[in-house]
Formats: C-alpha cells, sequence, structure tokens
C-alpha cells in the first residue's frame, strides 16, 4: 500500500501532469496548425475585441439569453466550474503538499469552504446525471461515454472528500483519490473535457464573426 | 432514429432526393464522404465537432424544435447527431437510406439562421456544420429537386429564376416606362458607368414582383440617387448555389455580381430587401473567391433607407395607417444588425410600431430561408409545422394590436405568408420599401 | 485597329459642343457619350412626350424612336443605339436603323477597327446574333455569353441546344448547352458553358465548360483539355498563336494553364483575368497571394504592393514590360503601375492607359465628385465635370483629353490635345 501511494503520489503525478499541459498544448497547437492550413477564416476574422465580449457573456451567470432562460442549470453549471476548479487549487492540503516538494505556497481556502464547494461539484454531478437521464433533449445527445466523463470527474471529489472525513479505507480512498484525480487531468485534452480548452476559440470566434463582421450581438 | 423523423421520412417525398439515392453504392457515399471531410473541413469542423458536450442547451435556439413539442430530434445538435456525428463515428461507412434521412435534416430542417449559434454556450456553429452536409449531398448528386434546379438556372443564366438577357433589360424598360406615368421624368438607368449606386435584385423581382423595382426606382428619382442597373448578367445578388453547398458556382455567381458594379465603376452596391443574398455577398461569396470583406461595400436596402431618412433625401408626406409590428431577418439582422436601422425607419412611416417577442438577434425565424422554401411544394408543409412558434409569436404581435408584418426579406416573405395563411392569422405581411413608397413625398409625381 | 494618325493631333483646345443649350432644347437628357477622337459627343434625349432621339454636336436624329438605350461610340466614330418603334427593336447608326426589327436587341458590339457592329438578338422567343443586320441561320431556346472576333467577322456564345422543361434536373445534368459559332454548334454538349474567346485569326473558339456538375474545364473548338478542375475562369487566346491559357482551380487554390499544362510555377488565392501584352510573350494576371490580398503578377511573378479590398482593370503595355491595375484600400482607389502605388487617393480610378513605347501612363480619376487626369504618377489639379479615358498620340508624346468643363455659367465639352512634356514639365 505505501509503495502504490509513492507511486502515485510522485511519478504518476508528473505523468498525469506532462499529459495534461503536454497534451493540452498538443491539442490547441495541432488545431492551431490544422487551422492556418484548412481554415484560415478562422485567423483572418478573429478579433479579440469582440472575441472577449462574447467569452464575458459566456461566462458572467445570466448575462447571456440562453443563461437566463436556464436558471438552475446556469446556476449548477457555474457553482460547478467553480468548485470544479478552485477546489483543487486552493485546497490547503494540496498547497502544503506542493510547499513540501518545491517550497512553494500560496492563498489556501479554509477547509469548510473546501468541504461546501466539494459537496457542490459531486451534487452538480448527480444534477447533470439525472439531467441526463430525464431531459428528453440532453438524453437524446447523450452517449455512455457522457457519463463515463460524469464519473471521471465526480470521483477525485468524492474520494478526496472520504479521505479528508477519515471514512472507512480513507488511505485506500486516499490513493484512488490521487489516481482519479490524475486520471481526470490526463483525459482533459483528449475527451469531451477538452472543451475546457476550446471554450474560449469556438466562443471567441463565434463572437468576433457576429461583432467584427456581421455588427450583431451573440448572447 | 426517433418516430416524429420517421414520420416525416413518410410524409415528404421529393424526387430529386429519391433519384439520387438511387445512383448510390456505399462505397461512393465513403469516397466522397471521406474526401470532403479530408479536403475540404478542418479545424472549425472539428472543434465543433469534438467540443460539443451534449448539453441540449441549444435546443431552444431552433424553431423547429420549439415548434414540434420540443422534440429532441429538431433541436440544433440532435440534428447534427443524426448527420454529422454519424458519419464522423462511421468513417463514412453509411447507408443510401441514411444519406436520404440527412439530406432532408439538412436541407429541410435547418434554415442555417444561426440563432442557435447564441444559444450554444460554446458558440457552435451549427449551421456550418449543416452546410457541410449539404455540401456532401451536392457531391454525392442528392439535392431536392426544386432547390436544385434553382442551381441550375442559377449555374446557367447566373440568375435564380431562368430569367433570359432580354427579358431582364426588358422588365426594367417596362417598369421604367410604367414607373414614368407616376413621376414623368423617372430613369432606371441601365449601364450608366461611373454611377454612385449599382442597384441589385434577386431574380424572382423581374418574374413576379416587378412592382419592388417599380417601388425601387420611385425611391431612387425622389432621392435623387445617382444610380444604375447593369443590362448584363450579374444584376442577380441571389445564391441557391450558396444554399446546396455548390461552392464553385457560389463564386462564379458572386464575381458575376461584383465584377458587373465594378466594370460600372460605381462607389456601392445598394440591394432590395433579401436576406439570403446579402449573405452570399457580404461574408459567403466573397471568401470563397478571397475577398476578405466585399469589394465593393454593399449595402442592405434597411440600411440604405435610413440613410436616405436620416439625410433627409426622402420625407414623411403620411403615416402608414395600421400598427405594424417588425419581423427581423436572420441575414441582416444576426446577419448585419440593422434591427436598429429597420426600426427607425419603421418609427418614422407609420403610426404605431409594436414589437413582436423575442425580436431583434433574439427572432425566431421564418422557416423560410437558407434554401428551405426553394426545396419547393414537396417540404411546404414541414416549413409550415416547422414553424408554429412563429406563427404563435406573431399571433401574441397581433393581440397587441399589430394588423401588419413589415418583413424586409423575400424568403421571410414567403415563409411568413404561408404561416400567417396556414394559421389564419389574418395579417398582411410589407416589405418596408412598400410601405416607404406608399407613405413618402413625390415631388414631381403626376397628379393622381 | 483605328487609324491614330488620321486624328488631328495639333496641340489645342476646341469646344465642340455647349452643353447649356441642349438643357434648354431637351426635356430631358441622358449622360452623353464621346467619340474615341474626341470630335463628337452625344446623348439620348427627350424630344417629346414618349419621344426619344439622339443629339450629336448639337444635330438631333433626324427620326424619333419609341425608346433608345446603350448609345455608344464605334472606335471609327458611328454612333449606335438600340432602338424601338411600335414594339420592335433594332440597331440605329448615326440615326440611320437597320432595315430589319427584332422582338429585342441587346449587347451591342463593336470589332477592333469599328466597321462591324454585332448585337445579340431575340425573335419569337428564339435567340440569335446579328452583326451589321445579318442574323445567324440558326436560331436557339437560349443564347447567353456573346463573344466577337477582333475583326468582327466571327461572332460565338452559349447556347442552349437541347430543350429541357423547367425541373427537369436530370436532362439538365445530361448537357444541353454547347457553344454557337457564327450560328454552327459544336457537336459537344456541356452542362455549362460559360464565357469565351475568340483566336485572333477568328478561326478558333475557347470556352469554360463543365463536363459534369463537379467537373470544369476549358473546351477549345469542342474538344476539352484532357484534365479537369474544381473551377475554371475565362480562357484566353495567344494574341499571335491558337494556344489557349486559363486559370483554374486545383486543390483548392488557382493556377495558370496554357493548353491544359501549368506555366506558371506558383498557386495563388485567386488568379483571374489575365492579360496579354501585343506579341502574346508576357501575361500578367490579377492574383491573391494570401487571402484578403490582391496584386498583379507578371509571368507569375507577384508584386510586394498588395491591396486588401480589390484589385481591378489589369493591363499590360504593348512591349510588356510595365503592367498596372486599379487597386483599393481600405475604402479609397489608387492607381499603381509596376508594383508602385501612385501618392493620391481617389474616390475611383480608371483603367490605365499606356502609350505605345510604354514611357507614359495616364488614368481618369476621381475625387469629391469631379474627375481628373493622372500622368506618370502625377495628379493634374484642373477638374471636370465628365472626362473620358485619355487616349495618347501614336508617337506617345501628346494627349487626347476628353472633358466637360464647368462653371457658374458655363457647360462645355472640349476636345484637348496637349503634349505630355508640358504636363511633367
Amino acid at each position: 500500500m505505501h509503495d502504490l501511494y509513492a507511486f502515485v503520489s510522485g511519478p504518476l503525478v508528473w505523468v498525469a501532469f506532462i499529459i495534461f499541459f503536454g497534451g493540452s498544448i498538443y491539442r490547441l497547437v495541432s488545431m492551431a496548425i490544422l487551422a492556418k492550413k484548412k481554415d484560415g477564416v478562422v485567423f483572418e476574422y478573429f478579433n479579440f475585441k469582440y472575441a472577449l465580449r462574447s467569452i464575458f457573456h459566456w461566462i458572467i451567470p445570466f448575462a447571456s439569453t440562453n443563461w437566463r432562460l436556464h436558471p438552475w442549470m446556469t446556476i449548477v453549471t457555474f457553482a460547478f466550474h467553480i468548485g470544479l476548479i478552485f477546489t483543487p487549487v486552493f485546497l490547503f492540503a494540496h498547497i502544503i503538499l506542493i510547499k513540501e516538494s518545491w517550497d512553494i505556497s500560496w492563498w489556501a481556502m479554509p477547509d469548510g469552504l473546501a468541504d461546501i464547494l466539494t459537496l457542490v461539484v459531486i451534487a452538480s454531478c448527480v444534477f447533470f446525471f439525472v439531467r441526463r437521464q430525464v431531459l428528453p433533449e440532453v438524453k437524446y445527445l447523450t452517449s455512455t461515454s457522457d457519463y463515463v466523463i460524469l464519473v471521471l470527474v465526480a470521483l477525485p471529489f468524492i474520494t478526496g472528500f472520504w479521505t479528508y472525513h477519515q471514512w472507512p479505507e480513507s488511505t485506500f480512498m486516499g490513493i484512488l483519490h490521487i489516481l482519479s484525480g490524475e486520471v481526470m487531468l490526463a483525459v482533459i485534452p483528449f475527451t469531451k473535457l477538452s472543451h475546457m480548452l476550446f471554450f474560449p476559440i469556438t466562443r471567441g470566434y463565434m463572437g468576433s464573426e457576429f461583432g467584427g463582421v456581421r455588427q450583431a450581438k451573440d448572447w | 432514429m426517433t418516430e416524429s423523423a420517421e414520420k416525416i421520412k413518410k410524409q415528404f417525398i421529393d424526387k430529386g432526393i429519391e433519384k439520387g439515392v438511387e445512383e448510390l453504392t456505399p462505397e461512393k457515399i465513403e469516397k466522397t464522404i471521406n474526401k470532403i471531410l479530408k479536403s475540404e473541413t478542418g479545424a472549425r469542423f472539428k472543434a465543433y465537432v469534438e467540443t460539443c458536450v451534449h448539453c441540449g442547451l441549444c435546443s431552444e435556439g431552433c424553431h423547429y424544435y420549439l415548434s414540434h413539442d420540443k422534440d429532441p430530434a429538431f433541436s440544433p445538435a440532435g440534428k447534427v447527431k443524426q448527420t454529422i456525428w454519424e458519419i464522423v463515428k462511421t468513417k463514412g461507412k453509411v447507408s443510401p437510406e441514411f444519406i436520404k434521412q440527412a439530406c432532408e435534416i439538412a436541407f429541410t430542417e435547418c434554415n442555417l439562421c444561426k440563432r442557435c449559434a447564441m444559444y450554444c454556450p460554446f458558440g457552435i456553429d451549427v449551421a456550418y456544420l449543416m452546410l457541410t452536409m449539404r455540401r456532401i449531398c451536392h457531391m454525392l448528386g442528392v439535392v431536392p429537386q426544386y432547390i436544385c434546379d434553382t442551381a441550375h438556372s442559377h449555374a446557367s443564366t447566373m440568375n435564380q429564376m431562368w430569367v433570359k438577357d432580354d427579358e431582364w433589360i426588358d422588365s426594367l424598360i417596362w417598369q421604367e416606362e410604367e414607373a414614368r406615368e407616376e413621376i414623368p421624368d423617372l430613369r432606371i438607368p441601365l449601364e450608366k458607368e461611373g454611377a454612385d449606386i449599382f442597384y441589385s435584385v434577386i431574380g424572382p423581382e423581374p418574374k413576379f414582383r416587378a412592382q419592388l423595382i417599380y417601388q425601387a426606382a420611385v425611391i431612387m428619382n425622389v432621392a435623387g440617387a445617382d444610380w444604375t442597373m447593369p443590362a448584363t448578367p450579374g444584376w442577380d445578388n441571389s445564391d441557391m448555389c450558396m444554399f446546396i453547398g455548390e461552392n464553385e458556382m457560389m463564386g462564379r455567381l458572386k464575381k458575376s455580381h461584383f465584377e458587373a458594379a465594378m466594370r460600372l465603376k460605381v462607389k456601392r452596391i445598394v440591394m432590395g430587401e433579401c436576406g439570403h443574398a446579402f449573405r452570399s455577398v457580404y461574408d459567403m461569396g466573397n471568401r470563397w473567391l478571397g475577398w476578405k470583406m466585399p469589394p465593393i461595400p454593399v449595402i442592405h436596402a434597411l440600411e440604405f433607407y435610413h440613410e436616405l431618412l436620416t439625410q433627409g433625401k426622402i420625407k414623411v408626406a403620411k403615416k402608414f395607417d395600421k400598427a405594424v409590428t417588425f419581423h427581423d431577418p436572420c441575414n441582416v439582422v444576426r446577419g448585419r444588425g440593422l434591427h436598429e436601422m429597420g426600426r427607425e425607419v419603421t418609427r418614422a412611416f407609420t403610426n404605431e410600431l409594436i414589437e413582436m417577442h423575442p425580436n431583434r438577434e433574439q427572432n425566431l425565424c421564418c422557416c423560410a430561408g437558407g434554401g428551405v422554401i426553394n426545396c419547393g411544394p414537396p417540404f411546404k408543409m414541414k416549413r409550415i409545422d416547422g414553424d408554429r412558434i412563429k406563427a404563435e409569436q406573431l399571433f401574441n404581435a397581433k393581440s397587441r394590436g399589430a394588423s401588419t408584418i413589415i418583413a424586409p426579406c423575400h424568403n421571410c416573405h414567403g415563409g411568413l405568408e404561408d404561416i400567417v395563411h396556414h394559421y389564419g392569422l389574418g395579417m398582411d405581411i410589407k416589405f418596408l420599401g412598400d410601405i416607404i413608397y406608399e407613405c413618402m413625398e413625390k415631388p414631381g409625381a403626376s397628379e393622381g | 485597329m483605328v487609324d491614330l494618325d488620321a486624328w488631328d493631333w495639333e496641340v489645342d483646345k476646341r469646344m465642340i459642343a455647349d452643353l447649356r443649350q441642349w438643357k434648354e432644347q431637351f426635356e430631358h437628357i441622358e449622360e452623353p457619350c464621346v467619340s474615341p477622337d474626341g470630335e463628337k459627343i452625344a446623348a439620348v434625349v427627350q424630344s417629346g412626350e414618349m419621344e426619344f432621339s439622339v443629339c450629336e454636336n448639337g444635330t438631333v436624329w433626324e427620326s424619333p424612336f419609341d425608346k433608345v438605350w446603350y448609345l455608344r461610340y464605334t472606335p471609327d466614330g458611328r454612333l449606335v443605339g438600340l432602338v424601338s418603334d411600335t414594339g420592335t427593336w433594332t440597331v440605329a447608326v448615326d440615326g440611320e436603323a437597320w432595315e430589319e426589327t427584332y422582338d429585342f436587341v441587346w449587347n451591342t458590339q463593336f470589332s477592333e477597327d469599328g466597321k462591324n457592329i454585332t448585337v445579340a438578338a431575340q425573335s419569337g422567343m428564339e435567340y440569335f446574333a446579328v452583326t451589321n443586320g445579318t442574323p445567324w441561320e440558326n436560331k436557339f431556346s437560349f443564347m447567353t455569353n456573346l463573344a466577337i472576333s477582333r475583326d468582327g467577322n466571327h461572332s460565338a456564345a452559349s447556347v442552349q441546344t437541347i430543350s429541357i422543361s423547367e425541373g427537369d434536373i436530370w436532362s439538365f445534368r445530361k448537357g444541353c448547352f454547347s457553344v454557337a459559332v457564327d450560328g454552327e454548334p459544336w457537336d459537344t454538349n456541356f452542362v455549362n458553358v460559360w464565357e469565351m474567346d475568340i483566336s485572333a485569326d477568328g478561326r478558333h473558339v475557347a470556352a469554360e465548360v463543365r463536363t459534369t456538375i463537379y467537373d470544369f474545364t476549358i473546351a477549345v473548338d469542342g474538344k476539352t483539355w484532357p484534365e479537369t478542375f474544381q473551377a475554371v475562369w475565362k480562357p484566353k487566346f495567344s494574341p499571335v498563336t491558337t494556344s489557349v491559357t486559363a486559370s483554374v482551380r486545383k486543390n483548392g487554390v488557382w493556377v495558370l494553364m496554357r493548353d491544359g499544362r501549368q506555366i506558371w510555377d506558383r498557386s495563388f488565392v485567386q488568379l483571374w483575368h489575365h492579360v496579354y501584352n501585343a506579341d502574346g510573350t508576357k501575361i500578367a494576371a490579377i492574383v491573391a497571394p494570401k487571402y484578403g490580398r490582391w496584386t498583379m503578377a507578371l509571368d507569375g511573378v507577384p508584386w510586394s504592393l498588395t491591396f486588401g479590398d480589390l484589385v481591378t482593370d489589369a493591363v499590360i503595355s504593348a512591349d510588356g514590360r510595365r503592367v498596372g491595375c486599379v487597386g483599393k484600400e481600405n475604402g479609397v482607389y489608387f492607381i499603381a503601375v509596376d508594383g508602385i502605388r501612385w501618392n493620391d487617393t481617389f474616390d475611383m480610378a480608371w483603367k490605365p492607359v499606356f502609350s505605345s513605347d510604354s514611357a507614359y501612363v495616364a488614368a481618369k480619376v476621381e475625387k469629391n465628385g469631379r474627375y481628373f487626369l493622372a500622368l506618370n504618377g502625377k495628379f493634374l489639379g484642373h477638374g471636370f465635370k465628365s472626362l473620358w479615358d485619355p487616349v495618347f498620340s501614336p508617337d506617345g508624346k501628346k494627349l487626347l483629353v476628353r472633358g466637360i468643363e464647368d462653371g457658374p455659367d458655363k457647360e462645355q465639352y472640349h476636345r484637348k490635345v496637349i503634349k505630355v512634356s508640358d504636363i511633367l514639365g
């Protein structure tokens, strides 16, 4: 068990981060090269002002018409994404590990807040799961991989919560937590989770076409 | 395939699609799909397909979805699932029967209105994906008969309606003569090199709606515009080739149009109240030819009327006496942001403008654009059923007093006429030019 | 060609017509046109209630018409209009209508020497070309893209050879169009036939065709090039041989081909309107070396100067040494010659004109609603109400200026010959 812990918390972390960063860079660069070769228009019409104008209307809750049309989805999706990104980055336990390794640290959120955000992420995953099951327009589009991804995202949070609260088998859960976190990180560039990488580009491009060429709003 | 899609398949028979599919083999399909995907699609296609997280948030963007009791098969992503996702997943190994379904979806269940691009958080351009599907269908020879015939007309005559070179000129001379009865010194100046404005219209105007040319001539003459129209092909700004994915012919049409204007040394092109033609000259055809923006500025009628009004070149003689509502056409509102200009002109010439909801960029589509009405009678009911939500939107405006719909786009006109008639809305539909012509001051007009 | 030596090249300025008098005389005057040698000015005038005529140098054509349009001068200075009387149409030359009448005539074209006049005509819903009053023997249900040879002795057009009913997309795809040369259709039918060119000797015709709805190529005398392409633009014959050049789209980019073989070693995002010099040894074309940037290329080498909006009016000097064009950037027009943009910006610019020795280049330009001449990059400040393209004398030392000068109490058309050296100083 100890060896396994050492492995997942040592070399595998490196592997996960290398795959995540390397993969992300690869995806973005290869997409840019492909765009240069086959979709010159993307560069020709991309306009940072209008790209940002559009992006801002979509990363602020209720700033777009569609967010206002779906208040529950909006609240959950924003809470989920905030929890998903902020919890691991500002978690005291994570920062301690990094301080021990490299002697760098930053602000940590109170554990109570981390707990809440973790539960928010888990609950959001349940919400998304139910949504995929219940709403016909979502169910129609859903494939198995969408559920798999939901599980992949929920798992580090469930196991992390479990470990933190020292519930039974917490050592095993700790290993599972690290492992699932690494898996999630590593698959981001190569699955639907890559929407994280491409959101600014697809939204920004549409914003550029709407703002710069069509002189209309796109939110 | 869902049940609803099955029903539609039985209901609508189009000879262009049927006969096209008969010629297909799985090998030909696979080869063609892969050729197009490999040589003509790139980062946009890949990003749109891979980024979609299947959230379904685009659904409310689509009038077909809203009109079909939220049937998911009619949601934007739902349509992509039934077409593009499948050919990507199978690497082109799909059956002729699949192509038939995909053709019908891409051509008659999407107006390419891009409203869903404002509903998808990622800005995924479903219209682009549907156009890619149409392109594949075109390359496979599976295209609805009516719009295919229109594309053939474009290719043969450079206009949409098989209008022959002499018929075009003759109809202009005829309209000039007619209009001289009203304004004795009126001219429709043909081939006037160095004029300020090149006025272009769509094929149906000389063929069926010559009064629009008459009205435009009156407005131009009253406004003292220095304008001309060509006596050669290139007069028609419309483009159904764009909508069947026949990009090569789209390019030829736009070249012919822009070069007619360049030959006449005009400063700008002013075009009539047509939406899709604006899209074709403004950000589709020009791009295929390598012009980043139109080489000569293209001014849509709404913008032109606004200019004439604000510069005092046309004046209001009387207000239109019925309450109106303003329908925002996708291609000049989401496509060019002309909604406020259109409203300013409308307010100037009418007593009351009652907004329909939603409006402006959010307006619901007429269900005729994107080449759907051009797919002809076989799909007429599909259009009407597919836009029940529009009827509700219009009825709501009517219940608040609006009796006339201003629709500054030919396709919108056609689509809304069918909707108004079918759903018994009892509303008039007018071009903004109709109202300006009726209500403007006409100095120099003969009495009576 | 017209004998320019026969024109009056005395350095002089003469008033040809006082247009204010015309305006007093007629209810309405349309935009005037002037003869190539500048000696005559004419316009369609309204001579009575629904009655039109033509006024040339103050003299009105003897008989009026119900309608006159497309008034143009032939290169040899004859005045040609398309006229109608009692519902039929024909061509009137210097006021004399052709004896034959038609249901409609349009698309007037002149031979280089001006001796031959060809129009497209329609009678009884049949289409044909008419040269000097003589129609093609064969008539067609549809005709467009009329072209004539340099000497005007031959004419060709896209014609429909097989009638199809509207909506018959299947017959259409089998090929129902061809090229009729002097009224005789080629043996081969195509899905479509577009623009065409007739060889200098008048014996060959090359046309843009598509053989299926997907395959485009060039057909010469009915025979297609071996290869098909994604798209093609108008072919051109060499001015001295029978070889044919055309730009074609392959793999999404454009290349220039001669008789089916690529001649320039590079491709372009766009390549069109190629022009030959007099002996056919040099070719220039409008090209887009990259998306949204336009310029001229001479023998495949593009200028480094590019324009964002457009490039038009490509011209190559007779000796092939110099190339000019009109370019537009950010909404303003420029004249560019040999890769150098002239300093002044214009609201509009016309095709530059080279002197025969290519030492000088002149152009008509527009600024603030007035028209001016520009010569070798120098903008001449004298503005006109109307102006026509400048013409160099055969020795290239003088310039014929044809323009309307106006003031508070005058509007006069002048013919002026000036020394180029006087302008350039």
